[in-house]
């Protein structure tokens, strides 16, 4: 409960305090708005809780809507034991969710309870992170409460944190002359100056000093002199022998340190420190931050500040995503470490192809297989080459030529002979430039264009197929632009085929076309009959393996047509054998037969 | 050493004072350490031959609590004032954010002061520290004693502090002088954190 008589206007301000007033006010007059948590400290008796009464006052007559929760730690401590005690846990974290204004007393005592802390933590991130405000009051700063998670002390101290000093003369004096105003006595000119030259160490004794001076005025009805304060309040007080001037010259030595202090250091590098030590809290690597509070010049903390959000904010989705697919990737180093969120995105979408992986090209298809012509003599070297040493000599191969001219062939058998580099780990992605387009439509449907993204940023080889599907398609261009970029800074191999040449493609955006010249653009013919199935076709220096497979192939007689009785429906229903790489082309079995509209039907008599 | 720590809010000062033997250095700190609470001050060592002259340093940590939200440490050394003590005087000297140079105001002492202020410029510019961007005051000592003996602070300005610095005459025996030297010592040293980066200092 608050208690009405803790109030800004009976809290009388000087040196101090000025400063914790100050901010108690700022903090009443906008709840959350500054200042979130705001951590006021003192010795015993100096108006803490007269500040957290008033801050509670205040904002309950500006905010009338505002839900207020005044308590003292040990209070909080009760509910929690009570709650978990009678099963309603959550009845206790769904009411502290739900406050606005958390005013919190003496939190000293957190000192080695464990379990309270973990729920002050929670119920501190809960209202911090949806912008309500708390305020606590212990009898030191948050480094010195023993024992106490550290992730809490730096959440503690992540506000602004106040002290509130021993009052000067001046203010006591203040303080004693509202004291009696308040409660409507008076006394002889001198007796309050008196008083306030007791040493009384804090405001509360001071208040007990006058209490004790009130009932002697009253029980002798006889106003007090100047002369009697000493006698009425020695018994609480020896006369004060003159303090050692050594103290006072210690104690003012550290107020002129203060102002120095305050004056001297940059409030650029304050800020960043206070930045570092919040995100250092919630687990983030801040060398950034840091080296730029290595620096001479001021630095631009806004600026910093909001780079650091972002990456920060990109980190934890990056990690939300790769838990989502494998929960172990929860927690992992490289999701703190703003200065890697480019290696964090690349984890991401290996996770993502590993999940899901994209199709890798037709298996059985190698480059031996296809016969060299001097149409094809060039892309079929650079093939070799990209094998080789693939993503450094050309990137991207983009081939072009007619149907059957064996650039699928080609593509596919570059992706398998890559395939079984590093011992198989590679990612090889083959899609055909159609798929690619309908993908990132169902992509924006689903709303998982990142995603889709990284699925494709896993892909050490990407092979599309029919580029001219991208051909005037103006938003896969751009996905397929970045991707581009993305894979080949990292010097992934791309190989790129087209039914037509570059200059062709009249919709394709000229970014992409010139990324596309930079590598290798060849052309291949189409093959020959006699070159496809010839005996004896020449065979390129290096390609020696190919020769009997041709050979091979017309040495194969044809297998005579079996009756109905004869074929074996068993093996048909059983999976099929290991079908050779031949019919696996689709340049080389037909799919389609043409109808018979063509054939010249011999009339039969 | 830092001097500021903006990341942990820490902020430590080295503050060596600095002279020929016999001027007072010890009892500055005699005087700082009786005066500052029990609580705010850390033990201080004192290496000391049997008559009291200092041998190796004497060092007087104090902890001053939250200073304007920082946790402000100052660390005060001496360095034995003998000739033949060099090595020490460097050491104690690395790294020092500031020096208070106490110099024995008895006329006779001249030299031996400007033996020692020779000395210390010496040792920092050994240390690769430029004197003049280094905070140091100066502080006339023994002020207490009869006129005649002694230099007064204007003289003594005259004769030792030809970078006029800030000066104080003082009598570290009852204490005259002996926070207002330090105070602002620690002043200039404050002063230097806006103008330079973190982590700068003699020696570094």
């Amino acid at each position: 409960m608050l208690d009405g008589r803790f109030r800004f206007d009976n809290f009388v301000i000087g040196a101090a305090n000025r400063l914790a007033s100050s901010a108690a006010r700022a903090v009443a007059d906008a709840p959350g708005a500054a200042y979130n948590p705001l951590f006021i400290y003192s010795s015993s008796g100096l108006g803490k809780t007269h500040l957290l009464g008033a801050i509670g006052h205040h904002a309950r007559q500006l905010h009338p809507g505002l839900a207020i929760e005044y308590l003292t730690l040990d209070d909080f401590v009760s509910q929690l034991h009570q709650a978990i005690a009678t099963g309603q846990a959550d009845g206790f974290k769904r009411r502290y969710a739900g406050v606005g204004l958390l005013l919190l007393d003496d939190v000293q005592f957190l000192t080695g309870r464990v379990e309270t802390q973990s729920e002050v933590l929670r119920v501190f991130n809960a209202l911090q992170g949806s912008g309500r405000q708390i305020v606590m009051t212990c009898d030191r700063p948050p480094t010195e409460i023993s024992d106490v998670d550290e992730r809490l002390i730096s959440r503690l101290a992540g506000g602004l944190i106040v002290d509130v000093g021993v009052p000067d003369y001046e203010t006591r004096v203040a303080i004693l002359r509202s004291k009696c105003g308040d409660r409507g006595v008076r006394f002889a000119a001198g007796v309050l100056e008196e008083l306030a030259r007791t040493p009384a160490t804090n405001v509360r004794e001071l208040q007990g000093s006058l209490n004790r001076l009130v009932a002697h005025q009253s029980l002798l009805e006889v106003p007090l002199g100047v002369a009697d304060v000493w006698h009425v309040v020695g018994a609480l007080h020896t006369p004060a022998p003159p303090a050692p001037p050594a103290s006072d010259e210690f104690e003012a030595f550290l107020s002129d340190l203060a102002t120095s202090v305050a004056e001297s250091v940059e409030t650029w590098r304050v800020r960043l420190g206070e930045r570092i030590v919040l995100w250092s809290a919630e687990g983030f690597r801040t060398d950034r931050l840091s080296r730029a509070l290595e620096r001479h010049e001021p630095q631009d903390v806004e600026a910093l500040e909001a780079a650091m959000a972002a990456d920060v904010e990109r980190l934890r989705w990056l990690e939300s995503e790769a838990v989502r697919l494998d929960p172990r990737c929860a927690g992992l180093e490289l999701f703190r470490d703003p200065e890697r969120v480019a290696d964090a995105e690349d984890f991401l979408a290996k996770t993502v192809a590993r999940t899901d992986p994209l199709p890798g090209p037709r298996p059985g298809l190698r480059l031996n297989d296809l016969v060299r012509t001097p149409d094809n003599r060039v892309v079929i070297q650079a093939a070799s080459a990209i094998v080789e040493a693939p993503g450094s000599r050309y990137n991207p191969l983009f081939v072009h030529g007619p149907a059957g001219a064996g650039i699928s062939h080609l593509a596919h058998a570059v992706g398998n002979a890559l395939r079984t580099r590093d011992g198989g780990t590679w990612c090889i992605a083959c899609v055909d430039a159609g798929d690619y387009v309908e993908q990132l439509i169902d992509a924006l449907q689903q709303g998982a264009i990142e995603r889709w993204r990284a699925r494709y940023r896993a892909a050490d080889v990407l092979i599309v197929e029919n580029v001219q599907a991208l051909d005037g398609k103006e938003r896969t261009q751009d996905e397929f632009f970045h991707l581009f970029n993305e894979l080949q800074q990292a010097g992934r191999q791309m190989i790129l085929t087209c039914d037509r040449p570059l200059a062709q493609l009249t919709g394709l955006q000229s970014r992409l076309r010139s990324r596309f010249e930079g590598g290798l653009v060849a052309e291949m013919g189409p093959e020959q009959a006699d070159e496809r199935f010839g005996r004896d076709t020449p065979v390129p220096v290096g390609d020696e393996a190919a020769a009997p497979t041709i050979d091979v192939l017309l040495d194969r007689t044809p297998t005579p047509p079996v009756g109905l009785e004869a074929v074996d429906f068993d093996a048909l229903a059983r999976e099929p054998h290991a079908v050779d790489s031949f019919f696996l082309d689709a340049e080389k079995v037909v799919l389609d037969w043409p109808g018979i509209d063509g054939r010249v039907v011999e009339e039969l008599r | 050493m830092p001097i500021v720590n903006y990341a942990a809010r820490e902020l430590t000062c080295k503050i060596v004072y600095y002279g020929p033997g016999r001027s007072g250095k010890t009892t500055n700190l005699h005087y700082i350490y009786d005066s500052v609470p029990a609580a705010r001050r850390g033990a201080m060592v004192s290496l000391a031959t049997q008559n009291e002259r200092t041998l190796f340093f004497d060092f007087l940590p104090l902890d001053l609590g939250t200073v304007s939200g920082f946790k402000t440490r100052f660390q005060l050394y001496t360095v034995p004032g003998q000739i033949y003590y060099r090595t020490t005087r460097k050491l104690v000297l690395q790294g020092a954010d500031g020096v208070v140079f106490v110099a024995d105001s008895q006329r006779q002492q001249l030299e031996a002061n400007l033996e020692s202020l020779r000395d210390m410029h010496e040792v920092l510019a050994e240390q690769g520290v430029d004197a003049r961007g280094l905070p140091v005051v100066m502080q006339y000592n023994k002020q207490d004693l009869p006129r005649e003996l002694i230099g007064s602070p204007e003289e003594l300005d005259e004769a030792l502090n030809f970078r006029a610095v800030p000066s104080f005459a003082a009598d570290a025996l009852v204490g005259t002088g002996v926070f207002e030297t330090l105070r602002w010592t620690s002043e200039l040293v404050l002063r230097r954190l806006g103008a330079t980066a973190p982590g700068v200092g003699a020696g570094r």
